[in-house]
Order: C-alpha cells, then structure tokens, then sequence
C-alpha cells in the first residue's frame, strides 16, 4: 500500500505510545511496583476478596478425591522453612492439648485420651502452595468429631491452632466441620513421626498444605478471623483446593 | 473495519485488548515467579523478568522469597483477565466483529498466506485480516482458554473435581498451563513484532482508527 503524508506522520505518535507501553512494562517488572505499600495494601484487599469468592464456591458437601493405597508415598515429603532434625520432639508424657474460645469443657487433653478417640483412615492428596503434590495415607478423629466431644461453639466462625514450633493457622467453620478434615495421629499406619507433627497435625484435604498445621498444641474457637503463620507473610488466608 | 486501507476498532476491542495485554503481563510475570519456587523443567526464569517485587525486600518483610507475592499478583490479574476475555468474545460474537474479520479460516488460504508469510511476501493491509493472522488470533483465544481452565483446575482442584482428568491429573494441569503459556507468550512475540513491521496497526488499537481508504484495486500492486 503506498504511504500517503498522513501514513507518515502517524509513527511518530505510535512510537512515543510504544515507548510508554514499553516505560509501563519495565515498571511492571521491577521492584518499585510490587513493593510498595499502596500496591501491597491493594494486592490484600484483593486476597480478601478472594478469601470470601472462595468461601462462596466451597461446598461442604464436596469430598476431596480419594486416591488407592498403591498410590500413597511411603516415604512423605517434609516441608517446613527449617530442616526436619530442627523439628519439635514433644514427649508423649508431658504433652497436652490445650482447648480456649467458644468451647465448653476446656479440660487438657493428653495423647493417651487423643489415641482412644475414634478414627477413620483416609488416602488423600496433599497440594502445596509451590505446586508440588503428594499423596499419603491419614489416620485419625475427624475435627468435627472432636469439636462435638469438646462442646465446642460450631456456630462460631472459626478454629484456630497453635502449634509447637511457632506456627499457628486457622480454619473456617465450614472446613472444620468437614468429614475429611482431621487430626491425623498416623501416617502409613505407623505413628506420626516428629517431623510430620507428633503427636497430630491437621490434615485437611480441601485445604493447601500450608493450611494444615503440625505439632497442635492448643485449639481455640473464636469468631475472630485467627492469623496464619504464612498468611501474615503475604499468602492468600482461605488457600481452599 | 470494512473499508480496505482503514484499521478501526471500537471501544470494546480496544478496552478488551489493553486489560488483556496488562493481565497477560501481570500473570505470566508473577506464573514465573510461581514456577520458579517448584518448577517443572530444569531451568528457572531469570528473577529480573518476573513479578512479585525484591526478594530481599521480601525476606526482610515476610521471611517469604517473594512468592507470596507473586501469587497475589496472579490471582488478581486472573479476575482482569477474565472480565477481559469475556468482555472480547462476548462483544466479539455480538456485534459480528468475529464472524465479519476472523472467519472464514480455510486451509487452502492458510496454505496460500502462510507460504507467503515464510518468503516475506505477505502483504498487511490494513482493514483486512489474511489468514495467518485470523489463526493466530483464534489461536491465542483458544490458549487463553486453556489456560483459565487448566488454571482453574490448579486453583480449586477439589472444588472442580475431576475437571483436572481432562489434563493427565493435578501435575498434567501444572503442565497444559505451563505450555499454554508458551504459545501465548510466543503469540505475543510474534505479535509484537508484526506491529512493529506495521505499526500504524498501533495506532488503530489506540486511537480506534488508522490508514486512509485504498484505491479501488485494494492498493494491490
């Protein structure tokens, strides 16, 4: 197409537009952008809006996906920012779970009374916030069970955990009354090992991995939204599957 | 766009386009960053082109490489890129825009301008999309798909259950994600250096309009 006067003049225009797209994109990519406090600030009310969308598309009904025993990894991944030998040795003598917030009888709990809760065994797939996944066999007392021994509020909005570490997490109400989520006491059939949470951790299959919490050792129910280790580090609260 | 030698584009296309074009930057910017925490190949994106601020800057506010970050960047690009994408096809279908400048595709005209395209003899004219260009687009539109439903499947796999077997399971899912993000990427490549070939092709997407009407030939020499 031959190039008119007109044609000619335009270009100029496109590649200062280009040269601001171009301005806008090196932005985009740098450091300034991202850390900022008004971005910051703005990227949390969006984490909090998706925290209620996904409250709104999850459905207690919903069982997670079960999976055959030949697929469940024997030998399950530790993950945790500090190395597996740095992991908290609870004595099974001294340990007690301690119960606070909306619950009725708060009275300790010791291993020995957590072990003669009743249990279910479950083969479910454990996804973490990075993208790896891996499925392990879980045994254990559905949280729900627990709440109800425990004359907990379940019209409260939420449970919270805190662990031995330092960790602490929080679930909604509707996840904890889940029947697959659980305070699982054996892994492969064989004792929690320490590094995986002696002497429970929760293991919620509708949940990221970070969401399921080690070493639990006092339980509270509360209409407070509790915090979360990695949520207060910048990740996503609710982190449903 | 039915005058051969103008390029127009209404306020939709326009609008759709630009959010597309920040969504896709602001996603597959912090989707690096993602990948690199856990990635599927072995190679990790350089830091510099991803999304998701310093990560020195990070450690010292969260204790988190940035990742946090990133993926909260990612998850409110995904609602731009959605009210984008919908916004596009929607008025696409609506107003003819699609059925008027992107069919017909046949592959005798493929064949035809594809070659031509390879000897560098496929002429743009402005107002009238060859064929290459038409499956492209429809190429791109068809990856953007696949890539909110396999992302949708990463996202809420339970909730979304068994949609992930469409894709081999969870880790299928990671990698139709993954390579849809390639063709979008390679799309916006070679994209990018088409409208600095023409770009008065620019100008059409910014201001609505660009080029003057052809002679009657078509401007073909």
């Amino acid at each position: 197409m031959p190039r008119t006067q007109q044609d000619l003049a335009l270009p100029r225009r496109e590649l200062l537009g280009g040269g601001l797209t171009l301005g806008a994109l090196t932005l985009l990519t740098g450091c300034d952008v991202s850390d900022g406090d008004a971005v910051q600030g703005a990227l949390a009310r969006v984490s909090a809006w998706n925290d209620a969308v996904q409250a709104s598309l999850f459905n207690p009904e919903r069982l997670a996906p079960t999976f055959p025993e030949s697929m469940a990894n024997k030998d399950f991944r530790y993950n945790a920012w500090y190395g597996p030998e740095q992991a908290p040795r609870l004595e099974p003598a001294d340990y007690r779970l301690l119960l606070s917030g909306k619950i009725a009888d708060k009275r300790p709990w010791t291993v020995e009374a957590l072990h003669a809760l009743p249990q279910v065994t479950q083969i479910t797939r454990h996804i973490c916030v990075e993208g790896w996944s891996m499925i392990g066999k879980w045994t254990g007392t559905p949280l729900r069970t627990f709440l109800e021994r425990i004359g907990a509020d379940t019209t409260a909005r939420y449970v919270g955990f805190e662990c031995a570490d330092g960790y602490y997490e929080g679930l909604d109400m509707p996840t904890a009354l889940h029947p697959q989520t659980l305070m699982a006491f054996r892994l492969h059939d064989a004792l929690l090992p320490h590094r995986h949470g002696f002497p429970f951790k929760l293991r919620i299959p509708t949940k990221l991995g970070f969401k399921n919490p080690k070493f639990v050792t006092t339980i509270y129910v509360t209409d407070k939204q509790p915090r979360g280790y990695w949520t207060d580090r910048g990740y996503n609260w609710f982190s449903g599957l | 766009m039915s005058v051969l030698g103008v390029q127009t584009h209404a306020w939709p296309v326009r609008l759709a386009h630009w959010s597309m074009a920040l969504a896709i930057l602001i996603m597959v910017g912090s989707g690096w960053r993602i990948y690199n925490a856990e990635p599927i190949l072995p190679f990790r994106f350089p830091l510099a082109v991803t999304l998701g601020g310093d990560v020195e800057a990070a450690l010292a506010r969260h204790g988190d490489p940035g990742v946090a970050t990133a993926i909260a960047w990612h998850f409110a690009g995904m609602w731009l890129l959605i009210a984008a994408f919908l916004l596009f096809v929607i008025y696409g279908v609506v107003s003819g825009h699609f059925r008027r400048d992107f069919f017909p595709v046949g592959p005798r005209a493929f064949l035809h301008d594809f070659t031509a395209a390879l000897h560098f003899r496929l002429e743009h004219r402005l107002g009238e999309y060859n064929t290459v260009q038409k499956v492209f687009y429809w190429g791109v539109l068809a990856a953007i798909i696949v890539i909110i439903v396999s992302g949708l499947a990463i996202w809420k796999p339970v909730q979304t259950y068994p949609l992930e077997v469409l894709f081999g399971g969870f880790q299928g899912a990671r990698i139709v994600h993954f390579l849809a993000m390639i063709v979008i990427v390679g799309f916006l490549v070679i994209h990018l250096a088409l409208v600095a070939l023409v770009p008065s092709t620019l100008v059409a997407m910014i201001t609505g309009r660009s080029g003057s009407p052809a002679p009657r030939n078509g401007g073909r020499p």
